[in-house]
């Protein structure tokens, strides 16, 4: 909406409705702010990196789990960083990489699908919902190349599934911003290997909410015990693995006090299996 | 009729006013009133796509009235610059006085220097922790900007005569049922053939609350069943005529507009 009295100045709130038909927080951002862009330190700085992100589906929608270390280098930066979020009502992501462009790209996702809803008034689809991130990751490639690389995982409840105890769908990403679904249960991060090696075994297709809780702890419980980027549960202090459930109800984090349960007793399994 | 080499800015500044205020009456009203759980928003609309009220932020909600592409722009730059804010700063440091304030001078700015003021009436309003922080503001198509401390009519010729009737009905932290039922009426009260109440069924009508006592997010539209279920029994059956059609193409318009 442009003024008429010829300086071709747009007017006060208005300024920012110049193009109608984008319903994109992140191009708006990029054009009104462009300072607050997620944006990657000098190449060569030393940052918080390593994780283990985990996320499997269940009867009736998807988890997703992971561990709560920041390291640099050989030093633990942050003992009980988040790496999980939920995205909006239905969906997760986890963050595996640079620990501050994470959590900046993980807001400005959350900003974005927030306004796309208030914009358009509906929401996006899920299949949208993983789209935008993997614009988004594309368009961080240039840091990626520097090795500032950031590499989530998004999962969620499909709304419009037609079969609602397989509604839990996953996504992974490349440092291409390249999408690829996945069908059971993956994981990211340094620790990956050790995790997904966890879950061929424990994993099966229909479980249980507990059921699948319990299996989301045990393998990053196995991805930690062999990767030192990845932090096992810290009973001392009570720091456990952050683990969210996207369901038809919406998202849900599991209680510190259900996941101490579930920890106590896989130590206690543990223990009494040598070579575990 | 040749063009006046001069005209006053009283004249000019009037008749803006004049045009304004027929395309804000030309359409359907609005109340926006204050109850026990927060801010409510009812809307004579009979259309399911084309909202008149809308979430802006998470304790602020938009409402309005008049011509609908100049309000749609007001209510999408709105959101931006909430979200912006929201961004750089954080979600806390948003606030409806701050989106009042942009909204005013934008309105009055766009009043003053561009050839045609915007036809719209709008309403901003934010939920508080308490009734005491509830506040609606009242922007018109000038940038006057009115704190309003309990509800506010809008829209339609007949906002004041809703006004009036708000007066005498209202009253504060009414539960949400009493509350949808009085503004019903309000609006009801008016447009009628003859000054006959109107009863508005479900079907012609946009509710939405700002509901403190939700989660992060406050704001949430009431349709269907669930407001069927908020209005009395046999409400809306006949169903009351619709007031006048929101705001026709202006080539349509045969009430008169000025000569020169």
């Amino acid at each position: 909406m442009r003024a008429l009295d010829g300086s071709g100045a747009v007017h006060g709130i208005l300024r920012y409705a110049t193009s109608p038909g984008s319903s994109s927080f992140t191009e708006f951002l990029s054009a009104a702010a462009p300072d607050l862009m997620p944006s990657a330190p000098p190449a060569g700085t030393v940052v918080p990196h390593g994780t283990t992100i985990v996320a499997a589906t269940f009867d009736g929608g998807v988890v997703m789990a992971g561990d709560r270390r920041a390291t640099a280098g050989n030093l633990i930066a942050q003992r009980d960083i988040e790496k999980v979020f939920a995205s909006d009502d239905y969906s997760l992501v986890g963050i595996a990489g640079t620990a501050g462009l994470a959590v900046e790209m993980v807001r400005l996702y959350q900003v974005e699908l927030e306004h796309y809803e208030k914009i358009e008034g509906t929401q996006l689809t899920l299949d949208g919902k993983a789209n935008r991130l993997a614009t988004m990751i594309r368009g961080n490639l240039g840091a990626a190349m520097q090795g500032l690389a950031v590499v989530p995982l998004f999962a969620g409840f499909d709304i419009d599934a037609v079969d609602a105890s397989r509604g839990g769908k996953i996504y992974s990403y490349d440092v291409t911003g390249g999408r690829y679904p996945e069908q059971y249960y993956h994981s990211v991060g340094s620790g990956s290997l050790f995790a997904k090696g966890a879950l061929k075994k424990l994993w099966r297709a229909g479980m249980s909410r507990d059921e699948v809780v319990r299996v989301a702890v045990e393998s990053l419980y196995d991805a930690a015990d062999d990767d030192s980027a990845t932090g096992g549960p810290d009973i001392t202090r009570g720091i456990f693995p952050v683990v969210m459930l996207a369901t038809a109800s919406g998202t849900e984090r599991v209680g510190d006090d259900e996941l101490s349960t579930v920890v106590r007793a896989i130590l206690a399994e543990r223990e009494a299996r040598p070579g575990a | 009729m040749s063009m006046p080499f001069y005209a006053s800015a009283e004249q000019i500044m009037r008749d803006r006013s004049e045009y304004a205020r027929k395309g804000i009456a030309r359409g359907r009203s609005v109340v926006v009133s204050t109850y026990a759980d927060g801010v409510l928003f009812v809307a004579e609309n009979a259309s399911s796509a084309l909202h008149k009220v809308s979430e802006i932020y998470d304790r602020i909600g938009f409402a309005a009235v008049g011509k609908y592409n100049e309000y749609e722009n007001l209510r999408v730059a709105g959101i931006r610059l909430a979200d912006l804010r929201g961004y750089s700063y954080d979600r806390r440091d948003v606030t409806a006085r701050a989106l009042a304030n942009a909204y005013a001078q934008t309105l009055g700015t766009i009043f003053t220097e561009q050839q045609k003021p915007y036809e719209v009436e709008i309403c901003v309003a934010e939920v508080g922790h308490d009734a005491e922080g509830d506040q609606l503001y009242r922007l018109s198509y000038d940038g006057t900007i009115v704190d309003e401390p309990q509800f506010l009519a809008m829209g339609g010729g007949q906002a004041d005569a809703i006004t009036e009737e708000m007066r005498r009905t209202y009253t504060a932290g009414q539960p949400l049922q009493a509350a949808v039922q009085t503004a019903v009426a309000a609006l009801g009260s008016a447009g009628g053939t003859d000054g006959a109440r109107r009863s508005l069924p479900a079907e012609q009508l946009e509710v939405a609350v700002l509901d403190r006592t939700r989660g992060k997010r406050k704001f949430r539209r009431i349709g269907g069943s669930a407001l069927t279920a908020l209005l009395p029994a046999g409400h809306g059956e006949p169903a009351g005529e619709p007031a006048p059609a929101d705001t026709p193409p202006h080539d349509r318009d045969e009430s008169g507009g000025s000569d020169h």
